[in-house]
């Protein structure tokens, strides 16, 4: 495995290295941009791997061309991520941008996409605001709100009427609060505070106390993929769930990447997501055997699956395109309707987001392995932040 | 109210074990080395590695990941860092950073970039809790009354070495000026190699200790970097009694600072710190005559 | 006596290969077209190095925070551009004169005190603007960053383009007149006086050099420096977050600075030409572990010391560093 990326990779760079040379007739090129340092590497290791297993799975031919991937690392700063998304649309003359982790890399991106008239997947990311920088922006990771939304509709109808909210203080947190506490107050419930957590937090001991001091039903959580095991293994160590407040939260904290290795605390947490590695489906099933085999059983997780998606869209609107690209390649991807490892989904061709079903699912052991078991579906969810 | 002192005196005695290593090497060997979280890094992975794969006992692993540690510094110390003594700190800060670079990517390499999640011992997992409520109801993390008790023992003893013992006073000759007492006959090189094996060993406890609390994950060392530092800064470098206090201060300015106003979230520790520092440049608790 | 004052007067003549190197760095963006946007990306991390090196190599202030007046220069560029007018070259004033202000406010902090205590200040200073700026997302757009920047030609011709190839002369441009300036001042009677500072303050002020003021004087100056630098980022990129303001840019620039070598401007052009060029090669070869080789390759050349890696001929038979051997 590592020497075929190697190189591929090598290949790669030695392309970068011939600018100029337009080698673009014979193939075509996907500059898949992700976080493969820093926080959130694992993030970027997923969608890889994920991308990767699609094309060894469909082949590496598209419309007569040859498909080449162009991995790159972000490096987290935007500048940077727009400079190489730049370099391989003029240098590489790649015909899709795709990744993108973290929503800042994505809207530096978009006037890219915009002046170059390349479509621009994004696979990771979850703010609500990312598709409309761009006309050419496709997403086909998921985006907070729809998430946030379904459990606070399931919330209210098992019991839970006071909930804290306690997420990240960035981007998507601050979405998953905002539509997570509209939905609620909607339904009748109510949200006695809103804390936030700065990104940099070493400990979550003060902000957990304080949730429990003001004795709500439940507290909805959204931390990046990570840190919700540390928020998990000190919500029990505070005895909260002795106190009965309900942990509740958008399925990021129970990311199937580390699930099995966060114990018991996770026992019984119920999230809502678009995404489980055990979602029943013989799609998914194969998914998940094909992926464990090729990365050392190392479980998908909602993130690979954006990236497995993502590569089919590029696939199919290639082949509807013939290999070209511009325009014409993003409407072939626009309102494209398939059967994913989640469940079914479709790209809406006028908002160009995701719109998939949302499951209510529980932490349960199957097996001797901890895993999100869907118990709900809410279906066809579009994105809530458009509607508006 | 004072859970919340509790929470914030448990979490500062352990940014006190993770940092005492870094302030003593500062302030004697007057080298920065900014690889110490590298270190702490190598103590907690340590730990995970045996529990989860070899089912060690939690408290074993402990001894074991302050062995490795501080073997670790001991061998890196008589190769790699100690040409690096006589040059100037802006080349040790670089070399200290790149020495933390290539622990970082190499432990991504080998472990993975996820979150590692350590399983407590039962015993450990408990909280008890004492009055009925209102600021004045204290509840105690089992876990954290056992961090505190493992470092206030620690610095005890580290205490007691520094002043009580031979080599302790040698430690403090050393620090005072090396010169002289390499005069009297001390074993400087000693000395150093001794105090940065502790020092990074103490390190690696705290890694391992802080793993539960803090998480861990490759890029730990860059992430808690800052948090040593300011310990160092504002406890200074030519005590123990300094650093400590310092890190007790910080930890329970940050943890009452984000639950009183959790507005104000990391302003707390930046502010603060940068108070101290223009109030006392050299540091809070500095011995006159001291570095 | 003429000997005397020819050896005092060297360093600041004109070099021979130093036009030569000015005309081969405009020429870039022309000849490489594909690589014009690392050239601008180069050319505003070696602006930002170059500032740095005023208050580290010429007056030994060890900073960790740099990067704060680097960002405050960025968004003030920035909302400038979004709310009152695109025009690149006038965003460039304000964001410069923000970051000087703010410079002069800062100078207050970073005199009294050891290297560590200082290090310590700069760095809390860039950490509390960064909260701040996360704080206040109504202005500058929280950790999204500020988008919707988009800026008009340069004066009033020149239009941003998608190569990349405007961006790079603009800020191969300010570089040139900012590098120009600070030349003249470090070679002047001020510089002098702040060697002298730099290597021993108290010898300084036995002598008569208001010390605090130089110290307070350079440190507001490389502000604008940097905050220049941080304009044309912002200009360059139509973008503004929060990550202008963290730790890993004044470090980044550190970095560059003491590989190129302090106390010598072309130390940090030099520097940052190399980091930059490393980072890109190493990172396409290995996206996932170049910070390894980069790590490396510091490592080896502060064991070694940098003139034994510039000079290989000079240390007989020892070997020259190589970072990038995968």
């Amino acid at each position: 495995m590592q020497k075929r990326f190697f190189l591929r990779t090598l290949a790669g760079a030695m392309v970068l290295a011939s600018a100029g040379t337009a080698m673009a007739q014979d193939k075509f090129k996907i500059g898949l941009i992700l976080p493969m340092t820093g926080p959130f590497a694992s993030t970027g290791k997923q969608i890889e791997a994920a991308a990767r297993l699609y094309m060894a799975q469909n082949g590496d031919t598209v419309a007569g061309k040859k498909v080449e991937l162009i991995v790159k690392d972000d490096t987290s700063a935007p500048d940077v991520t727009k400079r190489i998304a730049q370099e391989l649309v003029v240098n590489d003359k790649v015909s899709v941008l795709a990744g993108f982790g973290l929503t800042p890399l994505a809207l530096a991106t978009a006037p890219i996409a915009t002046q170059s008239k390349t479509p621009l997947v994004v696979m990771a990311a979850a703010t609500s605001s990312i598709t409309e920088a761009s006309p050419f922006i496709i997403r086909t990771s998921f985006t907070l709100p729809q998430a946030a939304v379904a459990i606070a509709d399931w919330a209210p109808n098992n019991g839970i009427k006071k909930v804290v909210t306690l997420v990240a203080d960035y981007g998507p947190g601050i979405d998953a609060e905002k539509y997570f506490k509209d939905r609620l107050t909607f339904n009748g419930g109510q949200v006695i505070d809103s804390l936030r957590v700065p990104m940099r937090n070493p400990d979550f001991a003060p902000f957990l106390q304080k949730v429990r001091d003001l004795k709500p039903d439940a507290v909805y959580v959204f931390v990046p993929s990570g840190a919700g095991a540390a928020l998990m293994k000190q919500f029990a160590e505070r005895g909260m769930d002795k106190a009965g407040i309900k942990l509740i939260g958008t399925g990021d904290i129970t990311d199937d990447d580390i699930l099995n290795s966060m114990g018991e605390v996770a026992n019984g947490v119920v999230t809502s997501h678009h995404y489980s590695a055990s979602h029943n489906s013989a799609l998914n099933k194969k998914f998940v055997a094909a992926f464990e085999k090729a990365n050392n059983g190392l479980r998908p997780n909602f993130m690979a699956v954006g990236g497995y998606d993502g590569m089919r869209v590029i696939y199919e609107a290639a082949k509807t395109t013939q290999g070209a690209g511009g325009q014409a390649l993003l409407d072939a991807m626009k309102g494209q309707v398939f059967e994913s490892p989640r469940g079914p989904m479709f790209i809406d061709a006028q908002t160009r987001d995701v719109v998939h079903n949302i499951y209510i699912r529980k932490v349960e052991k199957v097996n001797g392995q901890l895993y999100n078991q869907e118990f709900s579906t809410i279906k066809d969810v579009k994105d809530p932040g458009k509607t508006k | 109210m004072l859970t919340i002192l509790f929470d914030g005196i448990a979490y500062g005695m352990l940014l006190f074990i993770l940092a005492v290593g870094l302030s003593v090497t500062m302030g004697l060997m007057n080298f920065i080395n900014l690889a110490h979280g590298a270190f702490a890094m190598v103590g907690g992975y340590i730990t995970v590695v045996l529990m989860q794969q070899f089912g060690v006992p939690f408290l074993l692993c402990l001894p074991v990941a302050f062995a490795g540690a501080g073997l670790l510094g001991a061998l890196l110390e008589r190769t790699l860092y100690r040409p690096m003594y006589a040059k100037p700190h802006l080349d040790q800060v670089l070399f200290s950073m790149g020495l933390t670079f290539m622990a970082v990517a190499a432990t991504d390499y080998f472990m993975g970039s996820q979150q590692q999640i350590m399983q407590l011992p039962q015993w450990l997992r408990g909280r008890t809790e004492w009055g009925t409520g209102g600021p004045f109801e204290l509840g105690m993390g089992h876990y954290r009354l056992f961090i505190i008790a493992v470092c206030a023992a620690l610095t005890v003893g580290l205490q007691y070495i520094l002043a009580q013992t031979r080599f302790g006073s040698r430690l403090r000759a050393s620090v005072d000026d090396a010169r002289v007492a390499a005069g009297l006959g001390i074993h400087v090189n000693v000395v150093f190699a001794a105090t940065f094996a502790v020092g990074s060993g103490l390190a690696g406890l705290g890694g391992a200790l802080g793993a539960e609390v803090l998480g861990l994950e490759p890029t730990f060392p860059l992430k808690f970097m800052v948090y040593f530092l300011i310990v160092v800064a504002v406890g200074g470098t030519s005590s123990i009694t300094g650093p400590l206090l310092a890190a007790l201060l910080l930890g329970v300015a940050d943890v009452a600072g984000k639950y009183y106003v959790p507005k104000l979230g990391a302003f707390m520790v930046y502010s603060l710190m940068l108070v101290i520092l223009l109030w006392r440049p050299q540091g809070l608790f500095v011995r006159k005559g001291g570095r | 006596m003429k000997a005397m004052q020819d050896s005092l007067l060297a360093p600041s003549r004109l070099k021979a290969w130093e036009p030569a190197l000015w005309l081969v760095a405009f020429a870039a963006p022309w000849l490489l077209p594909g690589h014009a946007l690392i050239v601008n990306e180069m050319a505003i991390v070696a602006l930002f190095a170059v500032s740095l090196d005023l208050i580290l190599g010429y007056a030994g202030v060890v900073s960790l925070g740099h990067a704060a007046f680097f960002g405050f220069g960025a968004y003030t560029a920035a909302l400038f551009a979004k709310l009152v007018m695109p025009d690149p070259v006038i965003g460039l004033w304000v964001g410069m004169a923000a970051a000087t202000a703010l410079g002069a406010l800062c100078s207050l902090t970073i005199l009294r005190g050891s290297d560590l205590t200082r290090l310590m200040v700069t760095l809390g200073m860039a950490l509390l603007l960064l909260e701040l700026a996360n704080k206040l997302d109504g202005l500058t757009g929280g950790s999204d960053g500020l988008q919707g920047v988009v800026m008009g030609p340069v004066l009033g011709r020149f239009e941003f383009d998608l190569m990349g190839q405007t961006a790079a002369w603009y800020a191969l441009s300010v570089l040139f007149v900012l590098f120009a300036l600070a030349r003249r001042l470090v070679h002047s009677p001020l510089g002098a006086t702040l060697k002298a500072v730099r290597d021993n303050p108290l010898r300084a002020m036995a002598i008569g050099i208001a010390v605090q003021r130089r110290l307070a004087v350079v440190y507001t100056l490389a502000a604008g420096v940097a905050g220049a630098a941080g304009a044309l980022l912002a200009q360059t990129s139509g973008f503004a977050s929060l990550d202008v303001f963290a730790l890993d840019r004044s470090a980044d620039v550190m970095l560059m600075l003491v590989i190129g070598g302090v106390g010598w401007l072309y130390g940090g052009v030099l520097g940052a030409v190399v980091f930059k060029l490393l980072h890109d090669v190493i990172s396409g070869i290995t996206p996932q572990y170049w910070t390894f080789w980069i790590g490396l390759f510091l490592v080896v050349l502060m064991l070694l010391g940098r003139d034994r890696v510039l000079k290989p001929w000079a240390a007989w038979g020892k070997p020259k560093a190589q970072g990038e051997s995968a």
